[in-house]
């Protein structure tokens, strides 16, 4: 079972020190999990200095390899990173944009060989359920839509460390329920995901782990039962909830007011 | 119903097969351009006369041959040079600072060139080794190498993305024009009549010298922009995108940035200031054949050396017996289409 080691994270941006010496627990292949928290908790930021994009000190390790200190093109080999917005105003078609997401640095024989990479884009974007939008341009879709094809182009490269940043956000209910089930089927191949969610329910229903963040730090972590509980929820959010099993015996998080 | 791989991807060649041939299309218009550039004049010659006189320069009478070959020929193949090489730069320009505003003309490298330009003209300032007409082609490659330069500096700052880019080259507009109002209001009548001839940009000073030096410096750099095409294609998708899928975007932009630097300082030095090719090139260019840069660079290329070469038969026209300098042409073309951009951005 591989495993994304995150120890003593330090980062930021150039005026605004938002994580000061954050570990996480080991994030393990197979398993999808969920960083959450209120507004301004720094969800996003470690996700960004565990994808790379933002200068972090301390250690991120996979399977024996300091990705904090990897090169761009190294780091695309394990890690991918879907971000919350996407530009509009692309006249690329999703087929040409999942391409250019395989080409932009080299990846493995199958980007060489034009036909294996059509293949997989098309697979990827039929796995998504997007097939029927590959030839149409990204400037004229939905937002909803869009999200899905910034999804296919995240995990289009099969990368081993999976990290997506909102991607629920744009969605509809359908499609948010598509996203998670995506997120578990991408974890069943044995990646390693982590997304930030701000959907509490969506995090209990899917979610392996849960890692509530307040403040740049962790607050707490476990199973989402074990770290999503009135009391983390009232002392982070500021608001009186109660979790309650529904009828079909899944947890479900009830807003009862501000505290 | 979800359409079959064989389909998604006939569908996909398909559109590759367009592309390419609206890429040849683009070939062949101006390829033909060329030919009426060079048939278009004070005397015109007929079109079988030119294909004669190029490709049979011996079987033609002394004075076609002297009039394709010494006069036209340099000028027609100058546009040409200047129209895609300010094309390609202000394509990747559009890219690496995601605005598609930003042109060379926009962001204050051909204010600088012209600075450059005015100080050797008006003062006789240039760098040692430098002389004459060579002083101004010096200066103004200088400056504007140099402006790019400081944008890339500039760029590198702290917290400053694309868009501060974007302001720091208008910034660059206004202190160089500044600078070169100083020098128009120092120089002399004469002095001042020559920059100004310069500044409006002409082709009038192509030569069989200076051909040579601008197609050697397009012929190194324009593989390099084509071998970027997939990291600008990523790039499009947004800066996270790009550097999650490998994409080493610092180095991209700083090496697209010298692309640019050099295209622009030696299509500027040679001519003087032209405007909007670097704009409305790239612009027609992505409206006809999209973003994927392996179509859309080579596009730029094409469409700016045909708009340039459109403009050059244009400013031949529109005065019988005089040429009007192009870069008067190219902005009376441009500044209509620039605000038309702005515009259809604006509805979107």
């Amino acid at each position: 079972m591989a495993t994304l080691q995150v120890n003593d994270i330090h980062t930021g941006y150039p005026k605004k020190k938002v994580i000061d010496g954050l570990t996480l627990p080991p994030l393990v292949s197979g398993e999808v999990t969920v960083l959450t928290g209120p507004n301004a908790a720094g969800k996003s930021t470690l996700l960004r200095a565990i994808a790379g994009l933002l200068h972090a000190r301390g250690s991120v390790r996979y399977e024996g390899h300091e990705l904090t200190t990897l090169s761009p093109q190294k780091r695309a080999l394990y890690v991918s990173f879907m971000p919350q917005s996407v530009p509009t105003d692309i006249n690329l078609s999703v087929m040409e944009a999942v391409i250019s997401a395989l080409k932009a640095s080299p990846l493995d024989a199958a980007t060489v060989n034009n036909e294996h990479l059509h293949h997989r884009a098309i697979s990827v974007l039929e796995r998504i359920g997007i097939a029927h939008l590959a030839l149409e341009p990204l400037n004229q879709l939905s937002g909803g839509q869009r999200q899905m094809a910034s999804l296919a182009r995240s995990v289009v490269r099969e990368p081993h460390i999976l990290l997506l940043d909102e991607p629920t956000s744009a969605l509809d209910l359908r499609h948010q329920l598509k996203v998670m089930r995506l997120a578990r089927s991408f974890a069943q191949d044995g990646r390693i995901v982590v997304m930030v969610l701000h959907d509490l329910n969506l995090a209990m229903r899917w979610a392996d782990r849960v890692v509530v963040m307040h403040h740049g730090e962790l607050v707490s972590q476990g199973a989402p039962t074990e770290a999503i509980t009135p009391a983390v929820i009232e002392s982070v959010y500021g608001v009186r909830v109660r979790v309650e099993d529904c009828s079909q015996g899944q947890p479900n998080l009830i807003v009862d007011g501000e505290c | 119903m979800y359409p079959s791989t064989a389909v998604i991807e006939k569908g996909y060649r398909k559109q590759f097969i367009k592309r390419g041939t609206l890429l040849a299309t683009l070939a062949v218009a101006t390829v033909l351009s060329f030919l009426v550039d060079i048939a278009v004049g004070p005397s015109t010659l007929e079109f079988a006369g030119v294909l004669q006189a190029i490709f049979s320069p011996e079987s033609v009478d002394l004075s076609t041959r002297v009039i394709v070959w010494e006069v036209r020929m340099p000028y027609a193949i100058m546009a040409l040079l200047v129209g895609a090489a300010l094309s390609l730069a202000g394509c990747e320009m559009q890219t690496i600072m995601n605005n598609a505003m930003a042109s060379p003309f926009t962001l204050g490298v051909s204010a600088a060139a012209s600075f450059g330009a005015a100080l050797a003209i008006v003062i006789g300032f240039s760098i040692p080794g430098a002389s004459g007409d060579w002083m101004i082609v010096v200066n103004a490659f200088l400056f504007a190498f140099g402006a790019t330069l400081l944008l890339q500096a500039l760029s590198s700052l702290r917290g400053t993305g694309p868009e501060g880019l974007v302001l720091f080259g208008i910034a660059l507009v206004f202190l160089f024009n500044a600078f070169t109002g100083i020098m128009q209001y120092l120089a002399s009548a004469e002095a001042l009549q020559q920059f100004i001839f310069w500044s409006l940009g002409s082709l009038t000073k192509a030569n069989w010298d200076n051909i040579p030096l601008l197609f050697g410096l397009f012929a190194v750099i324009a593989p390099f922009s084509l071998a970027s095409a997939w990291q600008l294609t990523a790039l499009r998708l947004g800066e996270e995108s790009a550097r999650s899928f490998g994409v080493a975007v610092k180095r991209l932009r700083f090496l697209s940035l010298i692309r640019i630097s050099l295209l622009t300082a030696g299509a500027t030095a040679f001519v003087g200031t032209i405007g909007f090719i670097g704009l409305v090139g790239p612009h027609i260019a992505k409206l006809l054949i999209g973003e994927d840069h392996r179509f859309s660079l080579p596009a730029s290329i094409l469409s700016g050396a045909l708009i340039m070469s459109l403009a050059s038969i244009i400013s031949k026209a529109i005065l019988s017996g005089a040429i009007v300098p192009v870069g008067i042409v190219t902005s009376l073309i441009g500044v209509p289409v620039f605000v038309a951009l702005i515009l259809n951005k604006r509805r979107r």
